[in-house]
């Protein structure tokens, strides 16, 4: 295998060298939004991630591809991250499950990557000075320099709109009837739906009447990449859903749009939360469930104290990760309690969106 | 919840002397236990028979019990303390099995005794007792192997026809998986069958389906009372299933399972842990996943802190031990900070950005007739480990860690050797697991033998093979490219692989220095980077590093004097706990005086590696190339030059003395280190101060050899220079013996691979004193003069027997005040002129009233721990001290050097040896160390100290039925006494012939009288004789008295000790030895065990 040398460059000018892997754009550059993620396992599932649209995915974990690519570890057909960032890349994987290698996986979905970067001194980079955009690929560096400066990013971008489905489909034969509105919904949220529901995706500008034709027992508000703030109106549409009183559940950005329907704000954090190992406290039990997070926006529970209860909260940094919207039939969290990747803690609430559903 | 207020005081139960299976880890856990618990505010008793630990320094508990850990011992201690609780989760094995037997005489864990916190009886039982873990596992829906549980071999017979063959066999409640084997054929079964059960303390063994070729992974989880769980890390055995955990390679994180099948086992183990009813703390759950089908099995779980939580806290930066004491005494996970990032909770799971490799060490060499196959028991004797970026610079950094002469995978000196086998045999080869296996397949894939061969040969996960490939296939491209073509791009490819400079230097035939001055020439110097616990997501407060070629480093500059402490590396007989002891005094005192201290060691399990012991932990392998780096590293962050401390690591760091900046080391220099090492300049200074040695000399060849022993006449002590743990000595007594020790010596042994003979490393050759006593003296010279005679010991066993494997007493017992004058006076001469700046340890010999001396180390000694729990002095503190310049009056001032306590009791050190684990090697001790660890026995006699010793070792001195003699002829005017005692004792006697016949003699009656062993298993038609092994077989010997001689051939004595040490019989195989022990059972008879603390004997 011949080397390709590439580097990335982030916005402040840092250099990194390193290898070109995967797809590359025949302009030699792939630019987006530089966020790391510190999960060990499940590299598959967090490339194909929707919620990863416009961002180039550094793993802080050296070893990435050990175990090749399955068609079920997809979460999504369509890859809608703008990259990889790697220490290494396996070339020979090993493990039952696999059907693939990683190198060959973000070829075929047309996915840059660089590797044999020194991905801590990157991701010092990112916690110290905020989430940045960079650009990478085999282009001189100071075409690759230009290109993180002129990279949009995700604030204020409506990326929804890229990854939500066109038109509705249908997963799972449970005995719910779930109207699930896609904001970049992962094949483990619909796993997990399945279980228990019949659900039928709906694209993300479905009107309030549209679903409410469907009669569901529930709806579910999936997660979804970028700023909240700049998904244009679905937030009225779940104001409206509030007053129907059908029960609603929301994981990550459908949390922090029920946030903004219910009046609420949000802000960026500066580096996110991206890996499968953050302590968030159900302040309902006090348990302390360990949980897979993606997400970059983040509510602020104090412009909601009217009208919602916090029901778990980051201990990292004690942000808010969940909560419940009083006198209506109406909970959301911040993290995956779907995992993929990451721990089962949270599945519970699955089940407790079924018992709501069951109340109902 | 917060911290129980109803506890006051806390009863902590250490785990012995280290043994194969039980190591420094638990010293670590112990230790960090004891802080928390006093930090705490709890009043905290220890017992501990191990003085050779940190946790055992009075400091560390309010009561430190220094006593043997039997059921009886813990009694009278929590008679006499009252604790209101037992934390037994922190002390291995050991600990727990004391806690049941505790438990089931109904001394803890039921109303009105003490509370078992950490684990309750009923979790215990369920995870130690395989019978009721399997159904446990069943009822929660977990796999486990099919198996059966057999108390007899008729059961098992009925077990094995139903699960079929091959099968795994598994003793209850053992440590280390001692007993356990994989059976294919049904004599093996059988064998192994009887074996276990009479390794069970409850005979019991488990049978299992055999899953060997499984790949094997373990999860580090802990659990508070408010039921979160949290996997701090996972392991991964790059070994498969057939091999113990302990003798594995290992890494951390996991890294051949995908998301999908690691939370299932995540999920699993937090069921495991639940269903087990671990309250709080640590476990450890190991699996077994078949790699083809994904099938996944839960093999064991152990409900204590263990080996695997040292090595994951010290590969994930998680304290696991602090956490599970702090658990333990009621705070949940969220309650308490990540030590680490100050800000995040403990309640999280830790994340690294880096691969850890852990790789056994092993002392097969010591144990000639051992077969060195690696199995389900664990062999071992120690491990390193190393962090790099990736798995290959990782796994080449942790072989060279070892210290075996090996500088990486292959690509050194060591490999030719591999050169010599065929392909056909290198595959036979790597098909069974042994400590050379790894190199072996290096040597396979740099023939082109494909990686699925080497996978089927050896179950070795295809993805571990092929990132040996990719060293391999580095090492082909820097042969190609040449040293002259390297660039900066090539050197980073080469660092980046793991690649020392020795190997390039051993590649390119160039000289290591030249190497390096080039390399740094091209910029390609390494980076240190952090271990945080979270992949860098949080700012790091905590400078633990470790080398890597990246583009940053994480090095803090700072302005204080630095002194940088050489650790002592893997643990291995001869150089262990004792030198960890030292290093974490020396950083305490340094800290304490105002330097900045700074550890670089590779060893997991030990106090050294804790981050918290030093202001900078260097977790790095102790080569030239990687001390010379963190020098540099700590030079460039400011603060003018580190000294260096390589005196108190044991021979690791001393060896590497020469080779770093004199002006640096702090202490004796290295030249006076070199003059105590060369044999010729070392007699000269004896000549010089009128100092009497025996007569010897030294020799390159057989013939150099045989004209020394000619001169000083047999038998002669030979043995090479520049070694420890008396590694290869002999004691020989004819021409055709020593051509025999030298060729071993030369070619044939272990030794060639660490460096074999030459004018640098000559073999000493001596005339051996016979009947001699052996005295050690541990001292201290200060820069102007003064010496400190920190103890002089006086040795149980004559010389001959390796000091390390002999039992020594303080104050001597024999020794007359001239004797000690002498030795002291002697000591302070040599310090004197050998200019000692700190420790120096001197061993003599006395025979017919005159002494020799044998050696001189200006270094820690392994009696620096032992010197200083007897007397009160903490030696190494004071040593390190005197290392970066302070006076011994200064410190006398300071208050740090107090006088030696003396107010009548008697310390007894006593050696424990792992013959039980290596059945096949005879049970005699000589002049070559093989000792794993050391037990004290402290009390008013010397009779009481030493019984107390050998309960602490493990042997058990006859109460009642009959003790077996058989003296060497030299040894047998003292064998009258000791059957008088053993008669007074009511104890019964049985003798060989030889011996029978002259006890008889002199009017001592023998009960029985056997025959000959060799040639009662020969078959011999003399049946009139029963054979002494049928006598152990039976159980009807309690105590074998068995004292070699050293002419003669060893087989009769040698079947005999054999037998005693499969049938678990204590013997002891020195005439002093069995002297001490007798007056001590005379001592014991008189009046009933009392128990005391060291701070009461230190009057502190």
């Amino acid at each position: 295998m011949t080397i390709r040398e590439a580097a990335l460059v982030l916005r402040d000018g840092s250099i990194f060298e390193g290898e070109a892997i995967g797809a590359q754009p025949p302009s030699g550059i792939c630019s987006g939004e530089v966020v790391f993620n510190t999960t060990f396992t499940g590299y598959q599932e967090v490339i194909s991630d929707p919620s990863y649209a416009g961002q180039i995915i550094s793993f802080t974990t050296p070893h990435i591809g050990n175990y090749g690519t399955t068609s079920y570890d997809s979460e999504a057909k369509q890859v809608f991250a703008r990259g990889v960032v790697v220490r290494d890349l396996s070339r020979r994987r090993s493990n039952w499950r696999s059907e693939g290698g990683l190198d060959h996986y973000l070829q075929s979905l047309n996915i840059g990557g660089i590797a044999g970067i020194d991905t801590r001194r990157l991701t010092r980079i990112l916690r110290q000075s905020g989430s940045m955009t960079g650009a990478f690929g085999t282009a001189p560096e100071s075409d690759l320099r230009r290109a993180s400066q002129r990279e949009a990013g995700t604030d204020g971008v409506n990326l929804v709109a890229q990854v939500t489905t066109p038109e509705m489909y249908q997963f799972g034969t449970g005995r719910f009837n779930v109207v699930a509105f896609d904001f970049g919904i992962k094949q483990t949220i619909l796993r997990c739906l399945g279980d228990f529901a019949t659900v039928r995706i709906v694209p993300a500008a479905t009107s309030a009447e549209q679903v409410m034709k469907m009669s569901p027992h529930g709806v579910f508000l999936s997660n979804g990449p970028g700023d909240p703030e700049s998904v244009a109106g679905v937030p009225e549409t779940l104001r409206q859903l509030l007053q129907a009183g059908v029960p609603i559940f929301g994981i990550c950005l459908g949390h922090q749009l029920l946030a903004l329907a219910l009046g609420g704000r949000t802000y960026k954090l500066p580096f996110g939360h991206h890996g499968a190992n953050h302590p968030v406290r159900n302040t309902t039990t006090g348990a302390v469930e360990i949980t897979s997070q993606n997400h970059n926006f983040c509510i602020d529970p104090a412009s909601l104290v009217d009208v919602s209860d916090v029901t778990h909260t980051n201990l990292n940094d004690n942000t808010n990760e969940g909560m419940r919207v009083r006198d209506a039939r109406c909970f959301s969290v911040q993290y995956h309690p779907e995992a993929g990747p990451g721990p089962h803690d949270s599945r519970y609430l699955f089940r407790e969106f079924g018992d709501l559903m069951d109340s109902a | 919840m917060p911290r129980r207020n109803d506890l006051r005081s806390i009863l902590v139960i250490g785990s012995g002397p280290i043994v194969i299976g039980q190591a420094c880890e638990f010293d670590y856990s112990g230790t960090q236990a004891c802080r928390v618990l006093r930090d705490e505010g709890y009043r905290v008793i220890l017992a501990n028979s191990n003085p050779a630990t940190i946790m055992t320094d009075p400091d560390f508990a309010d009561r430190t019990y220094i006593e043997p850990l039997t059921a009886d011992v813990l009694q009278a201690i929590i008679d006499r303390e009252r604790p209101d609780a037992v934390l037994p989760t922190l002390g291995g094995q050991t600990a727990l099995n004391l806690a049941m037997q505790l438990y089931a005489r109904g001394v803890v864990g039921v109303p009105g005794t003490p509370e078992l916190i950490g684990a309750n009886a009923r979790a215990i039982a369920t995870a130690e007792d395989r019978e009721k873990f399997k159904e446990a596992m069943i009822e929660i829906g977990l796999a486990v192997p099919p198996s059966g549980v057999a108390h007899s071999v008729a059961e098992a017979s009925e077990v094995i026809a139903v699960i079929g063959l091959p099968v795994i066999i598994r003793p209850a409640y053992i440590l280390g998986g001692h007993g356990t084997g994989i059976a294919i054929t049904m004599s093996q079964f059988i064998d192994m069958v009887s074996k276990g059960l009479a390794a069970s303390p409850i005979s019991e063994v488990l049978i299992e389906r055999s899953i060997v070729g499984w790949k094997e992974y373990e999860l580090e989880v802990m659990r508070d009372q408010a039921d979160n769980c949290v996997v701090i890390c996972s392991i991964e055995n790059v070994d498969a299933m057939g091999v113990h955990t302990g003798d594995s390679i290992t890494v951390a994180p996991a890294l051949t399972l995908s998301d999908f099948e690691y939370q299932k086992m995540r999920d699993a183990a937090f069921a495991c842990i639940r269903r087990v009813g671990v309250e709080t703390g640590g476990s450890n759950v190991q699996f077994a996943v078949n790699p083809s089908t994904g099938e996944q099995v839960i093999i064991e779980m152990n409900p204590r802190v263990s080996r695997s939580s040292a090595l994951a806290s010290k590969a994930t930066g998680f304290p696991i031990a602090k956490i599970a004491a702090k658990l333990a005494v009621g705070y949940t996970l969220d309650e308490i900070p990540n030590d680490i990032t100050k800000k995040t909770p403990a309640s999280f799971e830790p994340t690294i950005d880096y691969v850890v490799t852990k790789v056994p060490r092993w002392a097969f060499e010591k144990f000639p007739g051992t077969s060195g196959i690696l199995g389900t028991q664990m062999q071992s004797v120690g491990e390193a480990m190393a962090i790099g970026r990736t798995f290959p610079e990782s796994l080449q950094k942790a072989l060279r860690s070892l210290e075996n002469g090996r500088m990486g995978l292959n690509c050194d000196p060591a490999e030719e050797a591999l050169a010599l086998l065929s392909a056909d045999e290198l595959i036979a080869s790597i098909a069974t697991p042994t400590p050379d296996r790894l190199f072996q397949v290096g040597e396979c894939l740099r023939r082109g033998i494909t990686i699925d061969a080497i996978h089927s040969a050896t179950h070795i996960d295809p993805w571990f093979i092929d990132q040996m490939q990719m060293i391999i296939e580095e090492r082909s491209a820097l042969a190609a490219i040449g040293f002259e073509a390297m660039t900066g791009a090539s050197w980073r490819r080469a660092k980046r692989m793991g690649f020392a400079d020795a190997q390039l230097a051993y590649l390119w035939k160039v000289p290591e220095e030249l190497i390096r001055k080039t390399r740094i020439g091209a910029g390609v110097v390494p980076t240190y980077k952090t271990v945080d616990t979270c992949s860098a997501e949080f700012e790091a407060q905590t400078p633990y590093h470790y080398s890597t070629y990246e583009d940053e480093s994480e090095v803090r500059p700072s302005l204080k004097p630095r002194v940088i402490i050489l650790g002592s590396g893997p643990n291995r007989i001869g150089q262990g706990i004792e030198f960890d002891y030292c290093c974490v005094h020396a950083s305490f005192a340094l800290r304490d005086a105002g330097f900045e201290t700074v550890m670089v060691n590779c060893n997991p399990e030990t106090v050294s590696t804790d981050y918290d012991t030093s202001d900078r932990l260097y977790f790095e392998p102790l080569t030239v190339e990687d001390v010379m780096n963190v020098i540099e590293a700590e030079t460039i962050a400011g603060g003018g030059s580190p000294r260096v401390i390589v005196s108190l690591g044991g021979q690791t760091p001393l060896k590497l003395s020469g080779s770093l900046p004199a002006n640096l080391i702090a202490g004796t220099s290295a030249q006076s280190i070199d003059i105590a090492e060369d044999r010729e300049k070392w007699s000269a200074l004896c000549d010089r101060l009128g100092i009497t040695q025996p007569p010897g000399g030294t020799a390159l060849n057989v013939d150099e050899a045989l004209l020394v022993a000619k001169r000083v006449g047999y038998p002669v002590l030979v043995r090479p220079s520049y070694v420890l743990g008396g590694r290869a000595m002999q004691i020989v007594h004819d021409d055709s013996h020593l051509k025999k020790a030298m060729l071993e010596m030369a070619v044939a042994g272990t030794l060639g691979r660490e460096g074999g003979l030459s004018a640098l490393r000559p073999v000493l050759v001596d005339r051996f004193l016979e009947d001699a006593t052996e005295i050690d003296v541990d001292a201290i010279r200060d820069l102007v003069g003064e010496v400190l005679i920190g103890g002089v010991m006086e040795h149980v066993e004559e010389a001959g027997v390796h000091s390390g494997d002999s039992a020594c007493a303080i104050p001597p017992q024999t020794l007359e005040p001239w004797a000690i004058e002498a030795v002291e006076s002697y000591t302070k001469a040599i310090a004197g002129e050998l200019d000692v700046r700190g420790l120096l340890n001197v061993q003599y010999a006395l025979a017919a009233n005159t002494i020799y001396v044998l050696e001189a180390n200006p270094r820690a000694s392994r009696t620096v721990p032992f010197v200083a729990k007897a007397t009160g002095v903490p030696l190494a503190k004071i040593a390190s001290r005197v290392m970066l310049g302070s006076t011994l009056a200064e410190l006398r001032h300071e208050g740090l050097l107090k006088d030696p306590i003396n107010n009548g009791h008697v310390a007894v050190k006593e050696a424990v040896l792992p013959f039980s684990r290596f059945p096949e090697v005879d049970t005699a001790l000589g002049p070559e160390m093989r000792s794993t660890g050391e037990v004290m026995g402290i009390d008013r006699t010397f009779g009481r100290a030493f019984v107390k010793a050998e309960t602490a070792a493990g042997t058990e001195l006859p109460t009642s039925g009959m003790v077996f003699l058989t003296l060497n002829d030299r040894d047998k005017s003292s064998g009258l006494v000791i059957a008088k005692r053993l008669r007074e004792l009511g104890l019964g006697i049985v003798a060989t012939s030889g011996t029978a016949e002259y006890l008889q003699r002199f009017g001592y009656p023998v009960d029985r009288i056997v025959g000959k062993v060799s040639a009662a298993n020969a078959g011999s038609a003399d049946h009139s004789q029963t054979d002494a092994v049928e006598l152990l077989k039976r159980g009807e010997i309690t105590f074998v008295i068995n004292t070699p001689s050293g002419r003669r051939t060893r087989t009769d004595g040698e079947a005999i000790r054999k037998a005693a040490n499969i049938y678990r019989v204590s013997s002891v195989t020195t005439i002093k030895a069995a002297l001490a022990a007798v007056q001590g059972l005379a001592e014991a008879h008189e009046s009933p065990l009392e128990v005391r603390s060291l701070q009461e004997y230190h009057g502190r």
